[in-house]
């Protein structure tokens, strides 16, 4: 019974965002102003009953229901209780009803706490999330109905992808979602503002806390994402530009650039159409990068899986919004009221730089991606797109970008004057200086990249501290800390990255146990080798004991596991984290004489790298805190 | 001018929806294409996996008639799926055998008395090594073996209902 | 600057910006991207030199040879054709990476025709996964040639 209540909760959340697209599209009409009232109530109920939904298929997913179809692929009831759960979401149709959900809710949101942006905007937004929901539930209803019934019900369930058994990647995807979500509201405004055509600070204020709280979860996603395939595929890399990847990095580099726009926006009134644009494609490229990622179109050239109903739909209803927004921007933006101007040498005038290159950076990693599809399109040949090209193209222009973001928040808005700008800059461009001399006589023979990275990071990082320079902490508002924070957490993200990239060494070598293998500062004896079994794997654990000149002994226990159902090998790395760095371990296999093959990194100071990127995501909170704590102070006042 | 320019935007978008939508229905050679069309069988003989039906060994398709060849496991949902396809061309005349693959006993019967029965000989392969000799990466999958011992044709996948006429196909051009 | 210069400047710095990128990175795609070779493929049309390439087909039954060092492997990789392709490679293969099976192998070509490998990625999942299987960060990598 309970799939059967869940599939009738979801057809009414479906009837819910039609009548809000109707009642919508009637009260934009002349004399349609008395059933504004009703709009509200059908965004909550829409939430309440996609939410009952959502809750339902996790209760049938927690019961190991095997008589679901969805539950009997992707679950199993030898399964931990923590992936049961996790198994809701870590598969295609429960993962479009947990997207859908996130959006009903935060429409939901709009409807409750949403009071200062104009009315017609408001119900205008209300009506073009109506409408990007209608499309996820269509999906869900009608090719992707995650309550079907399997009939006969199997005696066992499918189990999930070992890769995906992990509490890390368990909240992974719906972090991503939360953002992609996000992000969709913030296209629901754009939409809003089009129509009404009432583009300005006001619709920029209501805007922003919703990219922002997108954003957060964008960086998060991609921090965690980025760490989890850095422990979990034993590769020792933290960034493979993998079209997977790539998917939840662009929806962010978009992002971030319209967070920058929607503060010149809400601030000075610039960059009106700009905004409206930078709305439209960070949607765009969460559509794309579901499309990507669910279509499977570009896996590999070698994968299985593509599944064309799917990806249609998907292909379909990208079409239909992101196509309907961009017509509607070509007929409507021309007839939008032109923002303020302001010079180059201005904060508005970085902001711009800011975002041209986040554009750029955006438009080489697209290209990138979809490079191999092009080509395979137009010419037939095969092909794949590495790191050697995302890194040597997007790699001096982020690093220019960091430059901006240094000096960005030291300039005045509206006019700066370049002396005074030097001047303030004075602190960083010595600290600069000093790290270039270091690192030249420290470290020489670096790369291009890493120096520049290394420098830069302690240059920057010295520059996002520079606005808080003589002004009282107290009084400092919460969201230039937040700024403070994030632009200090990219300089850490950078210097990790630099440093790794720099500094790491690896050791591969076959070994027997007795034997001794040094990596960087640390010597490892190899003791043993055992099997172990775990509830669903059996694995060749290796104890290493590990010892760093004199200090004490720690021990380390890499795997290679095999998993029973379905039948997968991977390895389990061994990382032991210290302040300057980790080590970093992998038992291969052996070879006929008895000897192990080992792979061992010591990475230093790599774990600046996530911390960078928990920083950046704080910065965000605070920021995020510190606009809604603002807002609520202002309409208090206005109340 | 700037009209133009404004349009800009939606042209690219609509130009990139064309490569994707010509991708998504022309996917092309995605798929792994076994090395072993136009092969002779590897050399194997599996034991029977169920009391009533005997094992599978490759002189066994080398009958003079052309056989299909069905790799399946009972723990395998796409297996359930193409169960019905398999009974499909069952009644068309074709005999089909089949390798169990990491599969138990128990199992596979009742397997077969819930989804149908459609193989004379079953294999069984519980480490999967007749899987790999075949170039099989997954299951099911379903190859055409002429008379002769010789791989016509390897369907990788489950058997839906549209990829019935191209099996028949297969096996009718294998006699 | 009037308001209306402005906009219009901005606007056509943005897209000149964008379309600067886009063309920045399709210049450099033509020296890094790694097209895909068979031994049919390589016979054809040569070894292709200095570049990063993958190559593709089936591990040669009896050809995998590892080195004195226990860590690096030489094997043979076939196709339908006459051809081969002898290839190096230095590190942990993955588990499913055997003989007779499927591989596809990410590196450069020496001037003696040898390949050398930084990066084998064989199938890593033996199962066949239904199509609406989630597997998204699973088909990272080695899973790429399920």
């Amino acid at each position: 019974m309970i799939a059967e209540t869940a599939l009738a909760a979801l057809w009414l959340a479906a009837a819910m965002s039609v009548l809000q697209l109707l009642f919508g599209i009637i009260a934009l009409r002349p004399g349609g102003g008395e059933i504004v009232p009703a709009m509200r109530p059908i965004a909550v109920a829409q939430a309440l009953l996609v939410g009952l939904s959502f809750l339902l298929l996790i209760q049938l997913f927690l019961r190991t229901d095997l008589s679901v179809a969805l539950v009997a692929e992707n679950s199993h009831t030898m399964k931990p209780w923590l992936y049961k759960f996790a198994g809701a979401w870590g598969n295609h149709e429960g993962s479009m009803l947990l997207w859908v959900t996130v959006l009903a809710i935060a429409g939901a949101a709009v409807a409750l706490f949403e009071r200062r942006l104009p009315e017609r905007t408001l119900i205008a937004t209300l009506a073009a999330q109506a409408s990007i929901g209608l499309g996820f539930y269509a999906f869900l209803l009608f090719s992707s109905n995650p309550f079907e019934r399997l009939f006969p019900a199997p005696t066992e369930g499918n189990g999930l992808n070992p890769l995906l058994q992990d509490p890390g990647l368990a909240f992974h995807p719906p972090t991503l979602y939360f953002g992609y979500v996000g992000i969709s509201i913030a296209f629901s405004f754009a939409v809003g503002a089009l129509v009404t055509r009432d583009v300005g600070p006001a619709f920029a204020r209501a805007m922003r806390p919703w990219v922002l709280a997108a954003w957060i979860f964008l960086t998060l996603g991609i921090t965690a994402g980025s760490y989890w395939a850095y422990y979990e595929l034993g590769w020792g890399g933290w960034w493979f530009w993998d079209p997977v990847e790539n998917a939840s990095l662009m929806p962010w580099l978009a992002a971030t650039a319209l967070l920058h726009s929607v503060t010149v926006l809400a601030t000075r009134d610039g960059l009106r159409a700009w905004t409206v644009m930078l709305a439209v494609v960070a949607f765009s490229m969460s559509m794309i990068g579901t499309f990507l990622v669910r279509s499977g179109i570009l896996t590999s050239v070698h994968s299985f899986a593509v599944d064309p109903e799917r990806g249609a739909f998907i292909l379909l209803l990208l079409a239909l919004y992101i196509g309907g927004a961009l017509a509607l921007f070509a007929l409507r933006v021309g007839t939008v009221k032109e923002g303020s101007t302001f010079d180059l040498v201005s904060r508005e005038g970085a902001l711009v730089a800011n975002n041209l290159f986040l554009s750029a950076i955006l438009g080489i990693v697209f290209v990138g991606t979809l490079y191999p599809l092009l080509i395979e399109a137009l010419a037939g040949e095969k092909l794949s797109v590495g790191p050697p090209y995302f890194n040597k193209v997007a790699g001096p222009l982020a690093l220019a970008l960091v430059v901006v973001m240094a000096a960005g928040p030291l300039l005045r808005w509206r006019r700066d004057r370049i002396a005074e700008v030097a001047r303030r800059m004075i602190v960083p461009l010595a600290v600069t200086a000093l790290a270039l001399t270091a690192v030249l006589l420290l470290a020489p023979g670096l790369g291009i990249l890493p120096l520049l990275g290394l420098v830069l990071a302690l240059g920057v990082g010295a520059a996002s501290l520079a606005p808080l320079w003589k002004r009282n902490l107290r009084r400092t508002p919460l969201f230039t800390w937040g700024m403070v924070i994030s632009h200090l957490g990219i300089a850490v993200s950078l210097a990790g990255m630099a440093s790794e990239a720099a500094f790491t060494k690896e050791t591969l070598v076959a070994a027997r146990p007795g034997e001794t293998v040094r990596v960087g500062p640390y010597s490892l004896r190899f003791d043993q080798v055992e099997p172990i079994a775990g509830p669903n794997w059996t694995a060749m654990e290796a104890k290493l004991t590990a010892r760093r000149g004199d200090g004490g002994a720690f021990v380390l226990r890499p795997q290679a596991r095999t998993f029973s159902s379905p039948r997968t090998d991977t390895s389990e790395a061994a990382i032991a984290t210290r302040l300057d760095g980790q080590l970093y371990t992998v038992i291969g296999r052996a070879d006929e004489s008895g000897r192990w093959q080992l792979r061992l990194w010591w990475k230093p100071f790599v774990t600046l790298i996530w911390l960078g990127g928990a920083l950046v995501a704080f910065g965000g909170l605070l920021s995020l805190i510190g606009r809604v704590r603002r807002r609520r102070r202002d309409q208090e006042s206005h109340a | 001018m700037r009209r133009i320019l404004l349009f800009l935007p939606l042209t690219l978008f609509v130009a990139i929806v064309l490569v994707f939508a010509f991708r998504l229905w022309a996917p092309g050679d995605t798929i792994v294409r076994s090395r072993m069309v136009g092969k002779p069988m590897p050399d194997f003989a599996l034991k029977p996996i169920v009391p009533n039906h005997p094992g599978l060994a490759a002189g066994d398709l080398h009958a003079g008639q052309p056989r299909l060849v069905n790799v399946f496991a009972s723990w395998c949902i796409p297996c359930r799926v193409e169960a019905p396809q398999l009974e499909t061309v069952k009644a068309r005349g074709i005999p089909i055998d089949a390798i169990a693959i990491r599969d138990k006993s128990a199992d596979v019967t009742a397997f077969l008395k819930s989804n149908g029965d459609p193989f004379e000989r079953i294999g069984d392969d519980p480490r999967s090594q007749v899987q790999f000799a075949l170039g099989s990466s997954g299951v099911p999958e379903t190859f055409v073996v002429d008379g002769a011992g010789i791989i016509r044709h390897q369907h990788i996948g489950e058997i839906r209902p549209e990829d019935v006429d191209g099996i028949i196909r297969a096996f009718e051009a294998a006699r | 600057m009037k308001p209306k210069t402005q906009r219009l400047f901005l606007l056509v710095l943005a897209i000149v910006a964008v379309l600067g990128a886009v063309l920045l990175a399709m210049s450099a795609l033509k020296d890094q991207a790694a097209y895909f070779y068979a031994p049919a493929d390589v016979a054809r049309e040569g070894a292709p030199q200095g570049r990063n390439v993958r190559i593709g087909g089936m591990v040669r039954q009896g050809s995998i040879r590892r080195n004195a060092d226990g860590v690096t492997i030489d094997f043979v990789v076939r196709d339908d054709s006459p051809h081969v392709i002898n290839v190096r490679y230095r590190g942990i293969v993955p588990d499913l990476f055997r003989e007779e099976s499927g591989v596809v192998a990410e590196g450069r070509f020496q001037e003696s025709g040898l390949f050398v490998a930084d990066e084998i990625l064989a199938k890593h999942d033996e199962n066949y996964m239904p199509p609406q299987l989630d597997v998204k960060k699973g088909e990272h990598k080695s899973e790429s040639l399920k």
